[in-house]
Order: C-alpha cells, then sequence, then structure tokens
C-alpha cells in the first residue's frame, strides 16, 4: 500500500501572531515554523498503519519555497520514506493546491491519501475534500479513528461531526482528513533525524505540473480583531450575580 | 445600490430527520442581506429524506424558491451524493454564488462542491460587502489573530458563513414556491457507505444556538464532576455546555462540545468559562459573546484578560454555591 501525506508549513500553534503595521501580512520576524500539526497526526496514522501491516510506502509532499525541506526533513525523521518538495513561490489557495495534488495523484498513484482537517494558519478545511471532488474518490472527514482490514481495499472511519459520531466505509483510494484525536504524533529521535539526511527528498517545479494554479482568493488586507479588555474582578458569587443581574443585565 | 449582474445565491440548507438545522437561517439571514443590497435574489436548497419539516421552517424568509432533493438514497448526507446534486441544482439555476452555515455538514460537502464548479472557495466568513460588481469578504484566521479582507474571483463564488456573525433571519411572511428537483439515483457517486450516525445526547442547546454558554475546562476532573458542575449550572440558566479541547482529550466531554479554533464556534449573550486558561485556540471560538465570565484559581490566568467579570476561585466551591443562589431566586 502507498500513502500521500501532504505536509504544510505552519506558524508553531504557540507564536503570537502579530500583522504588519500596513496590514499587508503577518509578522514574520521571530516566527518559529512546523508542521501543520493535523498533518503529523495524518503522518503518524500512516506510520501506524505500516506498523501493523508492514508494506506501506510513505510519502509526504510539500508545497511551497525551499524553506519547507525543513518540514519534510521532519516527515522523514518521523518515519516516512519519500519526500516531495513542489516548488512554487506565489499566492496559493486550497483549490490551486488540491489541483496540484490531483495531479501528484495520477502521478504516484497512491490509495491513501491522508491529510490534516485544516492548517491553523488560514483555517479553511478545503483542501481534502476539493481533492476529493477532483478525483471523483470517496471521502472520509475529521475522523477520529481509521481501520483498514487487509487487503480490503476499504477503509472504515469514525467521523467527528457537530452532532456526534459517524462510521463510514470508503473504498481506496480515497481522501481521509485527520481530526485531533485521531492519535498523538510521535517525537522525533536523534535517531530518526540522521536516517531521514540519507532518504530521497525531490524537487519539482509548480509550473512544470501543467496544472492552473491560480488563485482564485486574493488577500486585500489583514487586521487585528477588535481587542476585549479586562473588565473588573469579583470577589463573592453574590457580587457576580449582582453584576451580571443589575449591570449586564444577562441573568 | 443594484449591482451590473445582480447575484443569483444558492443556500444549502441543513437538515435533519426532525427539521431544520436552525443555524441554516443565519446563512439565510446573510443570503438576504447580500440580496437586497445588491438587488440580487437567493434560492434555498433542501435536499434529504423526509424534507418536509425543514421546507416548512424555510417558508417566510424570502427566498425566491425552496428547491428540495428528496430520494432515500439522500437521507444520510452523504459528501459524494450531496455534492452531485448541489453541483446539478447550481448549474440549473445559473446560481453565481452558494453559500451555507459553517457546520461539519457544510465544511465537508462545500469544498467538494466548489471543486466541482471549479470555483474558489471561503470558509467561516463574518463579513459580506459589495463593492462596485464584486464582493469583499472577511473572515478570520491564525485561530482569530487575524482578520483578513479577501476577495474570489470566478463567475461562481463559494462560502461558508460563520453562524455567530450573522443574525438569523427573520420571517418577513409570505410563501416560496417549492419547487422538486428530478434526483437521478442512477448518476450518484455513491462512494461512501454510512453505517451508523450516534448523535450525543445532550437534552441541553445546541452551544451555536443558545443564549447562554456554560463552558467547562482541565479543572473538571471527571465526566459526573462535569455533570454536576457545568451541567448544573447550565440547566439553572437554561444555557447550553461546552468545553475546551482539555477535556475532550481526556475523554471528559464529548467532541461535540468543544469550543475553539477547531471545535466550535460561538458568540452568546452571555460564556462563563469553569476553569479554563484561556489558550488562544479556546478564545478563538468564543471571544465574540457579548459578555465573558471566567471562574478560575489561578488570578494570573490569560482568560482573566478577555474576561468582563473574573472571580479567582476553586470552581469545586465557587460553582455549588453559584448553583444554590441561582435556584433560591
Ligand atoms: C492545533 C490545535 C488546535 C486546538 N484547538 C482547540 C480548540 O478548538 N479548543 C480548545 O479549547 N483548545 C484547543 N487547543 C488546545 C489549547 O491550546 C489548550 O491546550 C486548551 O484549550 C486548554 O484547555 P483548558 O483551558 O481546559 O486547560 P488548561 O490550559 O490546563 O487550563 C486549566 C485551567 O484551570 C484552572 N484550574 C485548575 N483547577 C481549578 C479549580 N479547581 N478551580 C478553578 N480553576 C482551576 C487552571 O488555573 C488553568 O487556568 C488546540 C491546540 C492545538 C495545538
Amino acid at each position: 500500500m502507498k500513502i500521500l501525506v501532504p505536509l504544510k508549513r505552519v506558524p508553531d500553534p504557540d507564536t503570537k501572531i502579530r500583522v504588519r503595521a500596513d496590514g499587508s501580512a503577518i509578522e514574520t520576524d521571530g516566527v518559529k515554523y512546523t508542521v501543520n500539526p493535523f498533518d503529523a497526526i495524518a503522518l503518524e496514522e500512516a506510520l501506524r498503519l505500516r506498523e501493523q501491516s508492514g508494506t506501506v510506502e510513505i510519502l509526504v509532499i510539500s508545497i511551497g519555497t525551499a524553506v519547507c525541506q525543513e518540514q519534510l526533513r521532519a516527515g522523514l525523521a518521523m518515519g516516512a520514506d519519500r519526500a516531495l518538495l513542489i516548488r512554487h513561490d506565489g499566492e496559493t489557495d486550497s483549490l490551486g493546491i488540491a489541483k496540484i495534488l490531483a495531479e501528484l495523484v495520477r502521478r504516484e498513484r497512491p490509495d491513501l491519501i491522508l491529510m490534516g482537517k485544516q492548517a491553523i494558519d488560514d483555517d479553511s478545511n478545503q483542501t481534502g475534500q476539493m481533492l476529493a471532488g477532483l478525483l471523483g474518490v470517496g471521502q472520509a472527514t475529521f475522523i477520529s479513528r481509521l481501520t483498514i482490514a487487509p487487503g480490503s481495499g476499504r477503509a472504515t472511519c469514525c467521523r467527528e461531526t457537530d452532532s456526534g459520531l459517524e462510521t463510514v466505509t470508503v473504498s481506496l483510494p480515497a481522501v481521509v482528513t485527520t481530526d485531533l484525536r485521531l492519535n498523538e504524533p510521535r517525537y522525533v529521535t536523534a535517531l530518526g533525524i540522521m536516517k531521514a539526511k540519507k532518504k530521497p527528498l525531490e524537487e519539482i517545479d509548480a509550473a512544470s505540473l501543467g496544472v492552473d494554479i491560480r488563485s482564485r482568493t486574493h488577500v486585500t488586507r489583514l487586521t487585528r480583531p477588535k481587542g476585549r479588555s479586562a473588565g473588573v474582578r469579583v470577589r463573592t458569587v453574590d457580587e457576580l450575580l449582582q453584576k451580571l443581574r443589575e449591570e449586564a443585565r444577562v441573568i | 445600490m443594484t449591482h451590473m449582474t445582480p447575484p443569483k445565491l444558492l443556500v444549502i440548507a441543513e437538515s435533519e430527520r426532525d427539521g431544520l438545522k436552525l443555524v441554516t437561517l443565519a446563512a439565510v439571514g446573510c443570503a438576504r442581506q447580500v440580496a437586497e443590497a445588491t438587488g440580487g435574489r437567493f434560492d434555498i436548497l433542501v435536499i434529504g429524506a423526509p424534507v418536509q419539516a425543514a421546507v416548512d421552517a424555510l417558508q417566510g424568509y424570502g427566498a425566491a424558491n425552496i428547491f428540495v432533493a428528496e430520494a432515500k438514497e439522500l437521507a444520510v448526507p452523504t459528501a459524494d451524493n450531496y455534492a452531485h446534486v448541489i453541483v446539478d441544482v447550481a448549474r440549473m439555476h445559473g446560481a453565481t454564488m452558494l453559500t451555507a452555515a459553517a457546520s461539519t455538514f457544510s465544511k465537508d460537502i462545500l469544498p467538494r462542491v466548489a471543486a466541482l464548479l471549479d470555483a474558489g472557495m471561503l470558509s467561516d466568513v463574518t463579513a459580506v460587502v459589495p463593492v462596485g460588481d464584486e464582493y469583499t469578504f472577511d473572515r478570520v484566521m491564525y485561530a482569530g489573530n487575524v482578520i483578513a479582507a479577501v476577495t474570489l474571483d470566478g463567475p461562481v463564488k463559494v462560502f461558508t458563513v460563520r453562524a455567530s456573525a450573522f443574525p438569523a433571519a427573520e420571517k418577513s411572511g409570505g410563501q416560496s414556491p417549492v419547487v422538486p428537483i428530478a434526483v437521478d439515483r442512477a448518476s450518484l457517486p455513491n462512494r461512501i457507505e454510512t453505517h451508523d450516525r450516534v448523535a450525543t445526547p445532550s437534552g441541553r442547546p445546541d452551544a451555536t444556538e443558545a443564549r447562554v454558554v456554560v463552558s467547562g475546562g482541565r479543572a473538571i476532573k471527571n465526566a459526573a464532576d462535569f455533570e454536576r458542575l457545568v451541567g448544573g449550572l447550565a440547566d439553572v440558566l437554561g444555557a447550553a455546555v461546552g468545553s475546551s479541547r482539555a477535556l475532550v482529550d481526556a475523554g471528559i466531554t464529548p467532541n461535540t462540545l468543544q469550543i475553539g479554533q477547531t471545535g466550535k464556534a460561538v458568540a452568546p449573550e452571555l460564556y462563563i468559562g469553569l476553569g479554563i486558561s484561556g489558550a488562544i485556540q479556546h478564545l478563538a471560538g468564543m471571544k465574540d459573546s457579548k459578555v465573558i465570565v471566567a471562574i478560575n484559581q489561578d488570578s494570573e490566568a490569560p482568560i482573566f484578560e478577555i474576561a468582563d467579570y473574573g472571580l479567582v476561585g476553586d470552581v469545586y466551591a465557587v460553582v455549588p454555591e453559584l448553583i444554590g443562589k441561582l435556584k433560591l431566586s
């Protein structure tokens, strides 16, 4: 079995994000970058499938400039077999990324595309579903459990929805997107990092793929949301109730 | 102002067997606002089986048409079949904007629709502003740290709206014609097989729809305490319950209760956080609440920086007292 796992380079979730004074972009000075946490969960799941059944090849892909090599190396250090960097510098949106991934799926023919449900920078939650649509294959989004019986050619997934849990089965190939509770990704070890250095990291120019990746979405301005300021401290339950009744009038 | 080319909006309703999901009304509210501002019109599409209750609930909001795709194959929403139907209807009726309330339903289906229509998409939109013949959309990014103004190219635009940012549509009277859509069963992709759907029983309102939300964090040690403290306080206030991710991860609360960047976004009139530290990812889902109350034993907890009323104390002592005093009054 072959599994493709896209890894997006995003600011670390613990980094404080600031908007540049001119509203053109976020401040990148001093920002630490990492693999999108949901993508790390996807890779962890692929590694676990390999540990269960042995014969799984795991290909990690990132789309962006040379700096994304860092995230691909991290993926290789976690245990992926091979990495592919699609070099692209400039605006992109989920649909453009999905089109690149669709082309790579046609070339690489994976059985499963395991991806994060959303990237924690733009918070769009779109790419996996778009990819499934472009490929005309099944999808299972926001999953918290994945089972693939060997040789079955099918994946059974538990999905987390707003009203509860849903179990679905999709035939492979399919696109599956991960929610936070699927697993806890392993840490990269020193040995993993050593091994990663010898693993193949291939680069392809996005323009050479022959897909139209012009972004349809254009961010024109970034602003900070209206801040809230701290209100008052109350000392007792009685004082709290009085404020809620007489000042805020919400109870 | 009338647009040169007034938009044709298509609102995708979210319905269950027992009727319409109320978040749909936020999308209807948005569509109506855009239609009124531009001289455009909006239609609503209801998919499922049975759909009558949802269709009835959508009457009176001023939709030009209520399209209904009813087929037993569509009783349970699956992204491939629903996307197929939505794309057909959008093409047939020349929809230029497709929208739905942001939820796991629309997030699963609409990106697939956008890809099939080769359209750009925006998620969790908080404002739609017509500008000339185009639009500027606001949406939040980076766990609510940034608001982006975004434009969307192309003849068809797809977006989900954050329900807490748009007032639910109000009835204005009048009946919308109900137009059945013929579903070609043989052409449905049927690539996703649903075995079971376990709705988390709650008996309490949904946090996205409630006027008051009581939310618990890691301070709460187990499910029984959650029910007694968070549930108990919610019940005396007629409120919904929510929780931080910490409790969902610990298996103390179900995923349906998670509020935050990767959970639900809520903006009730009153939000009460019990033993929640106020991580940015949690704030992303609740900081637009009108009044925020925080009860936390750590006087330095970041949630106090955004709370209107803060009480430093042990939730195990404070909350029973609060429940007791509310019951007395
Ligand atoms: C990619 C990603 C996505 C995430 N998405 C979300 C999300 O959607 N929603 C979300 O909530 N989190 C999310 N998180 C997690 C988030 O970063 C925090 O870890 C989480 O919100 C912390 O939950 P908490 O406040 O309950 O726990 P903690 O941060 O551990 O805080 C517990 C608080 O309780 C107080 N306390 C303890 N005991 C008592 C007591 N007896 N009485 C009073 N106070 C007490 C403590 O002082 C502390 O302030 C995400 C994280 C990542 C990396």
